[in-house]
């Protein structure tokens, strides 16, 4: 079988007026690694969804070595020997590997009846090539993620996939298991599939790409060599100059007023989702809990707020027990939180701007007098924290869900930031956030920090971390895995991803 | 195990070693308690007679001759030492095994049996026909729960069950009168079925209105209609169109004269065989064939099914409408089987224990296909009971299949997994 070159041509994808993508050119010559490289919400994903038939083209023409094809679906587009691992894995979780490598081209002996073991022989042969260590009879859910991606990349290579597109295969990963993800993706070049690989993750972007194509909204800007800056990219991501660095101030460590010790959530299981946690942090001081989604970070959080059940241990703030209090006793404390999930947990989509400003200060003058509200008060508040965080927004009476992503965070980062803090923390307080309300949302966090609080960052992005950290506290499987200081080598803070000690042992 | 340099210094406030839950070990032991006190020392004294083959049986086995108050006792015995051995386990951190519960269920019911029948007027019934009625009066369950399996599978909720057992039940009566036929009245059973489930299939699937909301409407309007026509057109003339003539009983020769297993496997109408027919084949369609994997795929994980080139909502659709006629099957032994003729809501609420059914039987066939025989044995006995003259008021006996199914669905045998998407539209993107 030859290999493929794929073209596309003056694609555009519109959802009511709204043009995803608008006359894109891409060409992807065999046997390369062709990055597609903008922020969230660029078009990227939407591209690929066409490329691989889940949604029909406004305009424009796909062509497979130099012939237009139509894709009617995703059966179309495998038979042409494009494969796609998603952004979100379309694994079934209650299947094994096998059922899963074996969906939609299910090998079958008389009347449709299962022959499983030619798909486990198959993925023992591509395991045994790549080295992947795929057990074809685990269930899914039982498996790490890293390992699910990979049981992603053997569905396509089942299919004989000439073409792989790899959507943000990078966002669940450690940085070791990315630097093996990327291992892969040269092995599979080398065997000659080409690779399509979206990312907004500049340093991986610039290690294995052959070709670098910048989109941005929804338009192609232009194509870079691997070699451009990271600062070049980044400009071209945003189409304005951007300054990579936050080049905050040292930290100016006062009293230590917030201390956690011990601290234990339970879960469910009986299993100790948060196990035996003790730090502290310092008025003026920046913690950055890093770690792999799904280590305790959300529990961790949680606790100190006061929204997690089956915690031991103590939480102190200015001397006060937290652990114990109501929810709104501890926000009447000082704490400021970010949650996680803005969608979720720290908006009501539906309610206004205005009315999501202050949602924690609805019943308190000047917002509310007796039983009723002000609401000239509370649009005049939300005027003012509209303008101070740059909120885009058609107006303050718009339903907070209609923002994008990072317009939705600077409304909760304001309401949060809106009253005067003992201790603000945030939990992935740039997640799904375009660059440019990066840099911004940092520097409110910097200078939070700067009058005094103490604060506490959780992120998964290692980069963040590293961007805000005096502190680093490393979270594993619910323990600590050690604090370290800011300026601590990536590759050491990875290991402590991965459960390995400051030291460079396991010490257990 | 992962390191811990920064190991709390504080002395730690170390949590209790995890402990399964004590639902279990305690309602077993309360059970039992109770078993051997109002069934044992507190039992009548009569003895209670157990037939277990029927006089014109070729082989006779003698009957079970258990006196009431020794009987409740043993049993009541027999109950406690299974309830210390599950808080035993409890104790040493262990949950109870699976089998231990239904055991402890099987030797609870067979208790409350004798109590009940060393108490009654005629203190003799016959098992073989308990049971051989409880599978009668399961059939319409097994095929309203699978038609349950095949939706839920696939991720639709079936709430309509009813709708289609009731919508089966007049076409059956209707058809086979017309036609002379209960065949082919079993036939237009599964079409009236079908059609009602298309009627979920579209609203649900293609106008994405709420499954459970177009669930319960169906069942109001085909309750509505068949009332209506029942009423203009059944009653008048019943000759014309309400006497269908029932399905033949086909027994099997020789198989069944076997005492108990024999009436039960192998002395059915077609419907009853069709029913052993449809959990195996459904069963053996869902685990074992592609057609199964990806109905299960569209079912946990909808998206990941379409990237793979399957055809989410084709495949809901036809599994409804399969589901359907199904059922459609089940609601024609209500008048083609049971009575031989249809009446205003012949289906009685069965559909919903059907729904009950398939929880408890865990969305799986054979899961299904056992819990309806639960259910239609805990009808029969009401129905028995009854004759024989209890002393426990026929208000409670009426209660028993219901509480049951309270019971059951409660998660008495532990937490069952519904398909992830299961109620949930699919739109693509």
């Amino acid at each position: 079988m030859g290999v493929v070159k794929l073209e596309l041509k003056g694609i555009s994808k519109a959802f009511g007026t709204f043009y995803a993508n608008q006359d894109i050119d891409l060409v992807v010559e065999s046997g390369q690694i062709h990055c597609l490289l903008g922020e969230n919400g660029a078009g990227k994903s939407t591209l690929m969804n066409v490329l691989y038939g889940l949604y029909e083209p406004t305009a424009g023409q796909i062509l497979v070595d130099d012939k237009p094809v139509t894709f009617r679906g995703p059966g179309d587009a495998m038979a042409a020997g494009i494969g796609m691992v998603h952004q979100h894995f379309m694994l079934v979780p209650v299947f094994t590997v096998a059922e899963n490598v074996a969906l939609g081209a299910e090998p079958t002996s008389f009347g449709g009846v299962l022959s499983i073991e030619e798909t486990r022989k198959k993925i023992r042969e591509i395991s045994k090539k790549y080295g992947f260590d795929v057990d074809p009879d685990a269930l899914v859910e039982d498996l790490p993620v890293g390992v699910q991606q990979r049981v992603e990349i053997i569905k396509a290579l089942v299919r004989e996939a000439k073409v792989l597109i790899l959507d943000e295969p990078t966002a669940v990963l450690t940085p070791q298991e990315t630097d093996e993800l990327l291992d892969i993706m040269r092995q599979l070049r080398a065997g000659g599939t080409s690779i399509v690989f979206i990312s907004h993750k500049l340093r991986e972007v610039k290690a294995v790409s052959d070709v670098i194509t910048v989109i941005r909204r929804g338009k192609v800007v232009g194509d870079a060599p691997p070699t451009a800056s990271a600062t070049e990219l980044a400009s071209m991501m945003v189409g304005r100059p951007v300054s990579l660095s936050l080049n905050k101030a040292p930290a100016q460590p006062k009293e230590t007023t917030f201390v956690v010790e011990n601290l234990t959530v339970r879960a469910a299981n009986g299993t100790n989702v948060v196990d035996g946690i003790s730090f502290d942090i310092a008025q003026g001081e920046i913690l950055a809990v890093a770690g792999v989604q799904g280590n305790g970070q959300t529990e961790l959080t949680e606790a100190i707020l006061g929204v997690q059940e089956h915690v031991t241990g103590s939480v102190t703030l200015d001397g006060k027990q937290l652990l114990g209090l109501p929810v709104k006793d501890v926000l009447r404390s000082g704490v400021g939180f970010v949650p996680e999930d803005r969608t979720v947990d720290g908006l009501v989509g539906p309610f206004s701007v205005a009315e999501n400003l202050v949602l924690d200060l609805y019943d308190q003058a000047p917002f509310a007098s007796g039983i009723g509200m002000k609401p000239a008060k509370v649009t005049e508040n939300a005027k003012a924290k509209i303008e101070e965080f740059d909120i885009r927004t058609p107006s303050a009476g718009s339903a907070a869900g209609t923002l994008s992503g990072g317009n939705q965070q600077k409304v909760v980062m304001a309401r949060e930031l809106s009253r005067p803090l003992r201790l603000f923390i945030a939990s992935q307080p740039t997640r799904g956030v375009d660059v440019g309300s990066i840099e911004f949302l940092h520097k409110r966090i910097v200078a939070e920090r700067d009058v005094g609080t103490p604060v506490m960052i959780v992120s998964t992005e290692l980069d963040e971390v590293i961007e805000l950290a005096d502190r680093i506290a490393v979270l594993y499987k619910g323990k600590l895995v050690g604090i370290v200081p800011a300026g601590t080598p990536r590759d050491t803070l990875g290991l402590m991803m991965a459960g390995v000690g400051p030291e460079g042992g396991s010490d257990d | 195990m992962s390191a811990t340099s920064t190991a709390p210094k504080s002395g730690s406030t170390a949590l209790p070693a995890f402990r399964p839950s004590m639902k279990v070990p305690l309602s077993l032991g309360i059970l039992a308690l109770i078993a051997l006190v109002f069934f044992g020392f507190l039992g009548p004294d009569q003895t209670a007679e157990m037939k277990i083959s029927d006089a014109g049986d070729a082989v006779a086995v003698p009957a079970l001759m258990i006196p009431g108050q020794v009987g409740g006792v043993v049993l009541g015995i027999l109950l406690l030492a299974m309830a210390a051995y599950s808080i035993y386990l409890w104790t040493q951190g262990e949950r109870s095994p699976k089998w231990l519960p239904i055991a402890f269920a099987v030797v609870f019911v067979f208790a409350l049996l004798v109590w009940i029948v060393a108490g009654a007027r005629q203190p003799s019934i016959s098992l073989a026909g308990l049971v051989a009625g409880s599978v009668t009066l399961a059939v319409p369950l097994v095929f309203g729960s699978l038609s349950g399996v095949l939706c839920e599978r696939v991720g639709v909720v079936n709430i309509a069950i009813e709708g289609q057992l009731l919508g089966g039940a007049f076409t059956a009566a209707l058809v086979a009168t017309m036609t002379g036929s209960p065949y082919i009245g079993l036939i237009a059973a599964a079409a009236a079925g079908a059609a009602v489930s298309m009627v979920l299939a579209v609203f649900s699937i293609k106008y994405l209105v709420n499954q459970i909301i177009v669930g319960v409407v169906l069942n109001v309007l085909v309750s509505g209609i068949t009332g209506f026509l029942y009423g203009t057109l059944m009653v008048p003339n019943k000759e014309q169109f309400n006497t269908p003539g029932r399905l033949d009983i086909l027994p099997i020769p020789l198989l069944s004269d076997i005492p108990i297993i024999g009436p039960i496997l192998f002395e059915q109408s077609i419907a009853g065989y069709l029913m052993y027919i449809a959990v195996a084949v459904v069963w053996f369609g869902l685990f074992k064939t592609r057609w199964g994997l990806r109905v299960r795929a569209v079912g946990e994980h909808p998206q990941a099914a379409d990237t793979l080139g399957i055809n989410v909502n084709a495949t809901r659709f036809w599994n409804v409408t399969l589901g359907g006629a199904i059922a459609g099957i089940g609601g024609a032994v209500f008048t083609l089987v049971t009575i031989d003729s249809f009446t205003k809501d012949i289906s009685g609420g069965r559909g919903f224990i059907a729904l009950a059914a398939l929880i408890f039987g865990r969305w799986n066939p054979i899961g299904a296909f056992l819990a309806s025989l639960l259910f239609g044995f805990a009808y029969n006995l009401q129905s028995i009971l009854g004759i024989i003259g209890t002393p426990v008021p026929s208000q409670f006996m009426a209660m028993l299949p219901y509480l049951v199914t309270i019971f059951a669905v409660a998660g008495l045998v532990g937490k069952s997994r519904p398909p992830a998407a299961s109620g949930i539209p699919y739109v693509k993107g």
